[in-house]
């Protein structure tokens, strides 16, 4: 290893042009006669397993079988009655895990019907079309929610509130709402700003005032948000993230893979967001991917993925740590960080101890490594990051809010969702049930409150 | 290797694929072209009377039923017969004759129905050389509403009369081609006989409209706002024709008569079909229009392994092999018992044939078993209908069994038995007869 090397990371790697073609959409939206000739394959299963697969529920043979009827309004007005967030939902699902895995096309066919894309394709030419509300509010039912957390957990929750007659009052720390959505995603899976195009459209119904830049930092707030409104939801999402837990963590050049996406997702163009020539990403779950396939795609000369465990144990499925390495990232298995070596404050290399399961246990097994990098990209999960939550008097559960099967939280009035609940699985379409699944309670109990038990 | 030429009602061909009387077969070009691709013959877009010639719509003539990925079920023509002059079409059936004497060359002919009319155009006919002639008793638009095509068709009196005209003023084999727009073909096919007739073809088109454009609520294809109902063809309608073709094999008084079957032929298979009922000759039209001339070759092909697999010498040796198996209803033997059985190696837990029977039919395929998505036939509940094997996307994977005499069929309780009943003779029958 060289001692005299300098630290590289720099914007503007590639041939200007080349920016345009990496970050192209990974899965370009179907044509109508692709559509078609798609939705033909589907067999229109009684009671679908896709159906079942669906977080959201989504009715997948009836949709695909009005795209093969020539009927997508009605297609896309089938997805979006389950789900508000179809349109996301379709770019960003891991559906070879979810709908598509359970396509009974699999075992005939060796493929399964293209759920998501058809499901793209209904949504697209929906909020392409001129008239594209489909959707009405109920009669004003004179009630107030306030949903904390623009993401998908509130928006699907205060899209389903506003449609009951219920007024929203939707609140998000950062400037643009939209979560994980718009800061969170990698950016080839969301071209031409779709979460923003979304939620315009979401906020089109009605009955939803937007307030970004309002963050939940005290409990005086939250007390509050209960006083004022009838409801309150919180789908506030992972402030933080965790850490190594190694020394170098400080070093420059250690980015958090997160901030490394968000930066990525917010620059007007890729060749100014910096990245280093060897990049090394330390986790093993979407994030991971999405962080170290565009580091790749950004011009990184090398991208190794490290995960401390098997690639059994990874978070990211299969077919992700594949599309990773056709990619160009080399994913590396039992190796965990041990040391971030030092240049003048900067980084320049990960020591990484192998790893083996004895006993269900993971156990170094003497042997080190060490990989050199310009840039360490932390992909090690989130956390919640938000110590006045529990001051407020919510109880949490392993770190997180924890809620009852209606989502609701130990505070009376108050529902929680997404990948702030003690059951988020980091999954879009899940924090949208749990936005749906709150504003369902929260109806029920608007309309028909409760006698008081306190 | 089994041969396929065939000597049809006197007609020698190469093989037994015809063109028949439609655009493809309109002008030499075309003919010519279908010679080299290895049509064993053609039968000449339909001629009319002597005069200015007809004239065509100069807009969609053409309208299909397509699947979703736009392979074609059925089609529909409004074109005329041929609006080409009566001398160019002679001079250039002499020609094609003339170059391709191995290959059948049937001229299809449409006069009005006056004795004259005939008796003028035949021994113009004859002149060209031809093979011999078909009469288009079946186009069932545009000519029909001058008297002419299925108008004739449907009036057995006219076919007879007709036929008797063409056996008198023609030494050439007469085919009559017979429309399938009647309540029973039948007749038609009789009166054929009773002419003289020495072979019928068929079915001509079927009377359809295609479509309604859902924007302008105007019928589809339409020629200036308006259309009008077509011949419809295609694979759709096979299996009207092979039911047509079946009722005149096996009618006492038709059953012998050359027949030359066409109607959604574009395989190997689909030839077969019509010649295990039949048929000594096939035409196709529908299948050249859609992929050009050279799937002649895949049927010759095709046609000559199956023949060659199941041991036939020649085409001959095929025909008519399954028509002892078509009878009427009432000779079906209602002591036979089958149930449905799902190979469940095979099945891909879609669940159609469940909905199937449990929303339309019997309720008798689970959807369950110990929590578990299974669809299994409940024997004691199963008729045997087919249905499941009908919306099953798996080949092979429903099935029917016949049960054996003396096992019990559970949904009755009685024991399968060996006699045969035909409900001529059943007991719930008050018209039985005793055998």
């Amino acid at each position: 290893m060289s001692e005299q090397r300098k630290p590289d990371i720099r914007p503007g790697r590639l041939a200007a042009q080349a920016y345009a073609a990496h970050f192209a959409d990974i899965a370009p939206p179907l044509t109508a006669a692709q559509a078609v000739l798609e939705a033909s394959r589907c067999l229109y299963c009684f009671d679908a397993p896709c159906v079942q697969a669906c977080p959201t529920r989504i009715d997948v043979p009836s949709f695909i079988k009005r795209i093969a009827e020539d009927n997508v309004r009605g297609a896309a007005q089938s997805i979006l009655q389950s789900n508000p967030l179809g349109g996301f939902c379709a770019r960003d699902c891991p559906t070879e895990v979810l709908c598509e895995q359970v396509c009974v096309r699999n075992v005939q066919q060796g493929q399964p019907v293209a759920i998501g894309r058809l499901q793209r394709f209904a949504v697209d030419r929906l909020l392409a079309s001129a008239d594209n509300q489909i959707f009405e509010r109920a009669p004003a039912s004179g009630r107030r929610v306030a949903v904390v957390g623009a993401g998908p957990a509130g928006l699907a929750c205060a899209h389903a509130l506003t449609r009951s007659g219920h007024a929203v009052v939707l609140y998000d720390a950062a400037a643009k709402p939209g979560g994980l959505n718009e800061y969170g995603v990698a950016t080839y899976k969301t071209v031409d700003d779709y979460a923003q195009r979304e939620i315009e459209w979401l906020l089109g119904v009605g009955g939803i005032t937007l307030e970004c830049g309002w963050a939940l930092t005290s409990v005086e707030q939250f007390e509050k948000l209960r006083r004022e409104y009838d409801a309150v939801f919180l789908g506030l999402g992972l402030a933080d993230t965790h850490r190594l837990g190694v020394p170098g963590e400080a070093l420059e050049g250690v980015v958090d893979a997160v901030e490394f996406i968000s930066t990525l997702r917010q620059a007007a163009d890729p060749a100014t967001v910096p990245v280093g020539r060897r990049v090394v990403v330390v986790g093993g779950g979407m994030t991971a991917v999405d962080a170290a396939v565009q580091a790749k795609l950004l011009g990184a000369e090398r991208v190794d993925m490290v995960y401390r465990r098997g690639p059994e144990h990874m978070g990211a499925s299969q077919e992700e740590q594949d599309f990773a390495r056709t990619r160009g990232v080399t994913i590396l298995y039992w190796l965990a960080p041990v040391e971030l070596l030092d240049e003048g404050g900067i980084v320049r290399a990960v020591r990484f101890a192998r790893q083996r399961l004895t006993a269900g246990r993971l156990v170094p097994t003497g042997e080190e490594c060490i990989l050199e990098a310009d840039m360490v990209l932390k992909a090690i999960g989130q956390r919640l990051g938000n110590a006045v939550l529990a001051q407020c008097g919510l109880t949490l559960r392993d770190g997180r809010l924890a809620v009852d099967a209606a989502g609701r939280t130990s505070v009376a009035g108050v529902w929680a969702g997404g990948d702030c609940i003690a059951e988020g699985q980091d999954l879009t379409v899940d924090a949208v049930a749990h936005g749906l699944r709150a504003a369902r309670d929260i109806d029920r109990q608007l309309r028909h409150p409760a006698p008081a038990k306190e | 290797m089994a041969r396929l030429d065939i000597e049809f009602c006197g007609i020698r061909s190469p093989n037994p694929f015809w063109l028949a009387s439609a655009p493809p077969t309109d002008k030499a070009y075309n003919v010519e072209r279908a010679f080299e691709a290895g049509w064993g013959g053609v039968v000449w877009k339909t001629l009319g009377e002597a005069g200015p010639p007809l004239v065509n719509v100069s807009g969609p003539r053409y309208g299909a039923l397509l699947a979703l990925d736009r392979s074609l079920i059925g089609f529909n023509n409004i074109e005329l017969i041929t609006d080409r002059d009566l001398e160019t079409n002679l001079e250039e059936i002499t020609a094609v004759k003339r170059r391709w004497p191995d290959r059948a060359v049937v001229v299809s002919i449409m006069v009005p129905c006056q004795e004259e009319s005939w008796k003028a155009i035949l021994p113009r006919v004859e002149d060209t050389g031809c093979d011999g002639i078909e009469l288009n008793f079946g186009c069932p638009h545009g000519m029909s509403e001058r008297g002419m095509g299925s108008a004739v068709g449907q009036v057995p009196e006219y076919i007879r009369m007709v036929t008797a005209w063409c056996k008198q003023y023609s030494r050439l084999p007469v085919i009559v081609k017979l429309t399938p727009n009647v309540t029973d073909i039948r007749y038609p096919a009789r009166a054929a006989k009773a002419g003289g007739a020495d072979a019928v073809s068929l079915i001509n088109t079927v009377n359809s409209i295609m479509a309604i454009d859902p924007q302008t609520l105007t019928v589809s294809p339409a020629v200036g706002g308006q259309g009008t109902h077509g011949g419809y063809c295609g694979p759709a309608v096979r299996p009207i024709a092979l039911n047509m073709v079946a009722e005149i094999a096996r009618d006492r008084e038709t059953a012998g008569l050359p027949i030359s079957g066409i109607g959604g032929i574009g395989s190997w298979r689909d030839a077969m079909e019509f010649i295990a009922l039949g048929a000594g000759s096939v035409q196709v039209c529908t299948a050249a229009m859609v992929f050009g001339f050279k799937i002649v070759q895949e049927m010759v092909n095709g046609l000559t392994a199956y023949l060659d697999a199941k041991g036939f010498g020649s085409v001959e040796e095929l025909r008519g092999r399954a028509l002892p198996s078509v009878t009427d209803w009432s000779r079906l033997d209602l002591n036979r018992v089958s149930k449905a059985v799902i190979d469940q190696d095979k099945c891909i837990q879609c669940g159609r044939c469940h909905i199937a029977c449990e929303d339309t039919e019997h309720q008798a395929i689970t959807s369950m078993r110990n929590g578990r998505r299974h669809f299994e036939v409940k024997e004691e509940e199963c008729v045997g209908c087919n249905l499941c094997v009908n919306v099953c996307p798996v080949p092979d994977c429903i099935t029917l069994r016949d049960l054996a005499p003396g096992e019990v069929d559970r949904r009755t309780g009685r024991t399968v038995s060996a006699e045969r009943l035909e409900w001529t003779a059943h007991p719930n029958n008050p018209v039985r007869t005793t055998v």
